[in-house]
């Protein structure tokens, strides 16, 4: 691999114009966007914290729906960015080949991927907070300090964006995706913390479960919805931060790549 | 004075050497064609030339700037076709300038004022709220020309700007071209179809294998490389009477499947000897620019 295609990224205020053209295409289906964000973790947050729920004795001092809220939030932001970054940014970049177009005006590919990695995260806000606002009206939590979820949402998109965009730079057709759900995204709802606190899980289990970002999420989120401060907030924010940026350095030397053919 | 200029580019991929050693200078306010056949690494030289990628050997510049180095300054002034549209899908016509003006750091009251006359010039005044995919292909090739002008370029690089297009577009298209060259702008565009190159070009290169083998002025072309006439021969025994007679009426000739190509400095000799041929039809017409593509790149496919 030729060695400009290491070059640390170069990143300017040029990839705003692109943010601005994804969200001019999103407002204009709002509306249905904003629902399929909801759908989703609030029926799986109400089917089974009620219904599992109410079998369940308290977690940790709070319902197990109170429990699962936490949870739920985090995967769910975590859905919306990885669905961004790889059938979304893949969309853009070879079956409408609107990266292209862009690379044609003063905007160089840096500038793309970084629009591309703040899109998906934004995508992840967004549904982060419409989750919220639920959770909020069921008065599943009564802390202000649930209000740092909204950062935390914006973090855990930026992680999963930037892991995802690497599959997308990998990726030679829209088939290659269902791996990564399968393999990656839903074991890690199922391991990370999101149903069931991960200390249930066998040491191997657990060990595993450590070493993948959407544990950090949770064990930031869930002190977050009970007004606690997390243990070692440091630490889960270092590693989120850290997918991020590492991810974001290798599929950019990915994107640089593929493109240069 | 040259706006593009390129000496010794090469680029190779996975082994293969797509542009090899190409030197080039266009001027300021020509219409330049780059001819050659499917593959002969007229988008490759684009690219290089647009500074998208780095080339392995050799320098160019863009609007006296270096590229790829300073290609995202350069750029500030160039407009570019696509060979294949990537307009935006999601949005209307207006829309598709609006966003693809602010690219190029323009605010969006600049933009917006140039719309009326970028939407007259492509003919779309009446789409101006049409979403792209209810457009025709003639229509979607005229947008994504009138984006290329959204930042009043100096510069238009054409990439096969008509190909899959009805003639009427294609005419359309031609006399939009032909009106930017009249405005003073330097276009660069490649195709295969020589009557475009013809109509369009004041000089083209003629590439193939990723050299330029020849270049200069349509006519010029024709001239140094051609015979003024050709008559075609055509019928089932014309490869037999090839054989046998074309040598004598003709300084060349090729045969193609059941045609005969005689290239000749005088006709009337051959077109008097055919006459006498029943068997055979014949079509004597002046020499043109796909003569000379043919005679230069060879008449067998590029796959």
């Amino acid at each position: 691999m030729s060695v400009q295609y290491f070059a640390l990224p170069r990143l300017t205020l040029r990839f705003f114009p692109i943010w601005r053209r994804q969200w001019l295409v999103w407002r204009k289906v709002a509306v249905p966007a904003i629902l399929g964000h909801l759908a989703d973790p609030v029926i799986y947050m109400l089917g089974l914290g009620y219904g599992l729920g109410s079998l369940l004795p308290e977690m940790g001092g709070t319902s197990y729906i109170a429990f699962l809220a936490a949870g739920t939030l985090c995967y769910s932001s975590m859905n919306s960015a990885s669905f961004e970054s790889l059938y979304g940014a893949f969309a853009r970049m070879h079956e409408q080949r609107t990266w292209e177009a862009i690379m044609n005006t003063p905007v160089t590919l840096d500038d793309v991927v970084l629009s591309e990695i703040l899109w998906s995260a934004t995508k992840s806000l967004m549904s982060g907070i419409a989750v919220l606002i639920v959770i909020w009206i069921l008065g599943l939590t009564n802390s202000l300090m649930s209000l740092w979820m909204i950062p935390l949402v914006l973090l855990i998109g930026l992680a999963f964006s930037a892991v995802g965009l690497i599959m997308t730079a990998l990726a030679p057709a829209y088939d290659f995706f269902m791996y990564y759900f399968t393999l990656v995204i839903t074991p890690m709802m199922l391991l990370c913390g999101v149903f069931f606190p991960v200390s249930q899980l066998p040491e191997v289990l657990q060990a595993l479960a450590a070493a993948l970002p959407l544990t950090h999420a949770v064990d930031l989120a869930r002190p977050l919805m009970n007004g606690a401060v997390p243990a070692q907030a440091m630490l889960h924010i270092g590693v989120l931060l850290t997918y991020a940026l590492v991810g974001f350095y290798i599929s950019l030397v990915l994107f640089r790549r593929r493109l240069s053919r | 004075m040259s706006v593009i200029r390129a000496s010794g580019l090469q680029k190779s991929y996975a082994g293969h050497r797509v542009v090899d050693g190409l030197d080039l200078s266009i001027h300021k306010g020509e219409c330049f064609g780059l001819l050659g056949p499917n593959g002969a690494g007229k988008t490759t030289t684009l690219r290089l030339l647009l500074g998208l990628i780095e080339p392995d050997a050799g320098t160019a510049t863009l609007l006296d700037l270096p590229v790829p180095q300073a290609a995202r300054e350069a750029r500030i002034k160039v407009g570019v076709v696509p060979q294949m549209d990537n307009l935006d899908p999601d949005f209307t016509v207006a829309e598709n300038l609006l966003v693809y003006g602010r690219y190029f750091g323009m605010h969006d009251s600049e933009i917006k004022a140039r719309i009326p006359d970028l939407l007259e010039f492509a003919s779309l005044t009446s789409k101006r709220d049409a979403k792209v995919p209810t457009l025709s292909g003639g229509m979607k090739r005229r947008l994504t020309l009138a984006r290329a002008l959204v930042n009043d370029p100096d510069v238009v690089f054409l990439d096969e700007p008509t190909t899959g297009l009805d003639p009427q577009a294609r005419h359309l298209i031609w006399q939009r071209l032909n009106a930017l060259t009249k405005q003073g702008k330097t276009l660069l565009l490649t195709t295969h179809f020589m009557d475009e190159a013809e109509r369009l070009c004041h000089r083209l290169a003629v590439m193939d294998n990723g050299k330029l083998i020849s270049q200069g002025s349509p006519r010029e072309l024709i001239e140094s490389n051609i015979e003024p006439q050709v008559v075609e021969v055509f019928g089932e025994t014309a490869g037999q009477w090839a054989n046998e007679h074309a040598g004598k009426f003709s300084q060349r000739y090729e045969v193609s499947g059941e045609s005969v190509f005689c290239y000749v400095q005088d006709a009337q000799k051959l077109v008097a000897h055919l006459q006498a041929q029943s068997e055979l039809r014949y079509l004597h017409r002046p020499a043109n620019l796909e003569d000379v593509f043919l005679k230069l790149t060879g008449r067998e496919m590029r796959e």
